[in-house]
């Protein structure tokens, strides 16, 4: 990692008015846990709803396409990646260090906000609120790696990114059950359950979701840096 | 030489335009039309079509099943209700507004080509107005072409046609109501975020995560017994608004949990959607009247 590309990466992704959607996110979530304790109290089941339905469903994809696609995207889009990549610097560290920019980020930003809204929903109990920060960590990091990707191989790498988290994750796991086991968000549920016990469902087993996690990220990062090689850069249309 | 005779301009025998010159309306409308094509990639790179063509077809194709199923197993009634539609698949829609509403507003700005617009005699007001036109007909063309294919197929099997037909109407009604409503709040985001990828970030998060939180909101109240908390908790997301607004004014059935509660609540639905439409259109023209032409 290159402790420079770091800090400029960090100041990048913060910087600009993407840090006010990366504060806004969190910041519907912990309202909303503070309303529903107001509304519902202390509930196990309504906390698994809030941050099953709504913090590792909605909110950690959104989170991991946003930085996933932020860090390292807009600079390949207008073409300052140039100079980036006319560094003495292999374009794997490049990746490397881009993704734990993003990697920062997803925890600041979506992995403390659930354990945050955890707590508030219902305390230590039943270790929903660390089975659930843990789960969204690992989904985060896993969506950062492949949302990093996709912003190396692709222009449109924020809709296929959608296509991917709301269609293939939601819509379609809701009706075809395979589906669901290649999707993060089950992977990721296998970690949570492990932890929070077996009122949490999942689709895959530990073993498998944790498997697939480290193949997906190992895989994904070292497919990025190959690929950052032979980039070549198209203008836009 | 004279001095008088510097700086003459030599009439070297180009001939002037003498044709009509079309005015304003014809500006607004070719923006239109432009923009119109453009949601779809027409008239851009093939990279561009890919997007929309494929949201279209799968927008589409969940519409064609349940044509054949409707067909195939003889059912008497539609399975999914015509005004229904647009919130099962909501997440399409989303997509589609979040990847076309920065493609017609964002690159006009990135690119400062705002300028060439309004050095010619195009008002800022015509400029929004096409845009916005422009994207309500591109969101109704997403919206209504799967009901159609619905109401085909629905004819087709020999559903009551009357009945039918009335529900298709009321259908596109509601189509209308969430595409004015989702093609306001879209651009207005889109407008302010220029950057590439921002935008389609931003709008895809407002739209989604409101809906995701009310429908967790709708879903715990409603355990909770508290189903007036439920129903005007659809307030606060675009999609549930419209759908409320459906619910009451088209007698359509609520896809959330509850819909709003009688006469009091369609009204606060209604006046919340138009304050929602009034608010965005106006800080888009707003947004519009700040931008530099230099």
């Amino acid at each position: 990692m290159n402790a420079t590309v770091l800090r400029l990466s960090l100041r990048g992704l913060l910087g600009r008015r993407r840090a006010l959607l990366l504060l806004l996110l969190p910041g519907v979530l912990l309202l909303l846990a503070v309303v529903i304790r107001l509304l519902a109290g202390s509930d196990e089941g309504v906390t698994r709803t809030l941050l099953g339905a709504f913090a590792l469903g909605t909110l950690v994809p959104l989170l991991g396409l946003i930085t996933g696609t932020g860090v390292l995207g807009p600079e390949i889009d207008d073409g300052s990646v140039v100079y980036l990549l006319a560094k003495p610097i292999s374009r794997p560290v490049i990746v490397r260090s881009k993704l734990m920019v993003a990697i920062i980020a997803v925890t600041v930003f979506a992995a403390l906000p659930t354990l945050l809204a955890g707590l508030i929903m219902s305390g230590l109990a039943g270790g929903l609120a660390v089975g659930y920060a843990v789960g969204a960590l690992v989904a985060g990091v896993a969506y950062c790696a492949l949302f990093l990707l996709l912003s190396v191989l692709t222009r449109n790498a924020v809709i296929v990114g959608l296509l991917y988290a709301l269609i293939w994750e939601t819509v379609l796991g809701g009706y075809v059950p395979g589906a669901q086991k290649l999707s993060v968000q089950q992977w990721a549920l296998a970690v949570t359950r492990w932890i929070a016990g077996s009122e949490v469902r999942s689709a895959v087993g530990l073993p498998v979701g944790v498997v697939l996690l480290v193949v997906l990220f190992a895989g994904s990062t070292w497919y990025a840096g190959r690929r950052l090689s032979t980039l070549t850069l198209t203008s836009d249309e | 030489m004279s001095a008088d005779q510097t700086g003459v301009i030599h009439d070297i025998g180009y001939r002037h335009y003498t044709g009509p010159r079309l005015g304003r309306g014809a500006i607004v409308r070719a923006l239109f039309v432009q923009s119109l094509r453009g949601a779809y990639g027409l008239g851009r790179s093939a990279k561009s079509k890919v997007m929309p063509i494929l949201l279209l077809v799968i927008m589409c194709v969940p519409a064609l099943v349940i044509a054949a199923v409707v067909n195939g197993f003889k059912l008497t009634a539609q399975p999914v209700p015509y005004t229904r539609y647009a919130v099962v698949l909501l997440a399409v829609v989303a997509i589609f507004v979040a990847a076309q509403s920065p493609q017609m507003v964002s690159r006009d700005l990135r690119f400062r080509l705002t300028s060439l617009y309004f050095s010619r005699p195009l008002g800022r007001l015509d400029y929004v107005l096409a845009k916005y036109a422009a994207m309500v007909c591109a969101l109704l063309l997403l919206l209504v072409s799967p009901l159609v294919i619905l109401y085909g197929g629905g004819l087709l099997a020999r559903l009551p046609a009357g009945a039918e037909t009335r529900h298709f109407l009321l259908g596109a009604v509601g189509a209308v109501f969430f595409a004015v409503v989702l093609a306001a709040v879209g651009l207005l985001i889109a407008a302010f975020t220029p950057r590439r990828g921002l935008g389609v970030a931003a709008v895809i998060a407002v739209l989604l995560v409101t809906y995701s939180g009310v429908s967790v909101v709708q879903g715990i109240a409603q355990d909770q017994g508290q189903d007036t908390v439920a129903a005007y908790a659809g307030l606060f997301s675009p999609f549930t608004l419209v759908d409320g607004v459906q619910v009451w004014l088209l007698n359509a059935r609520p896809s959330s949990p509850v819909g709003p509660p009688g006469t009091t609540g369609g009204l606060v639905f209604l006046a919340t959607t138009l304050a929602l439409l009034a608010g965005s259109f106006g800080l888009l023209v707003l947004r519009y009247r700040k931008v530099s032409i230099s």
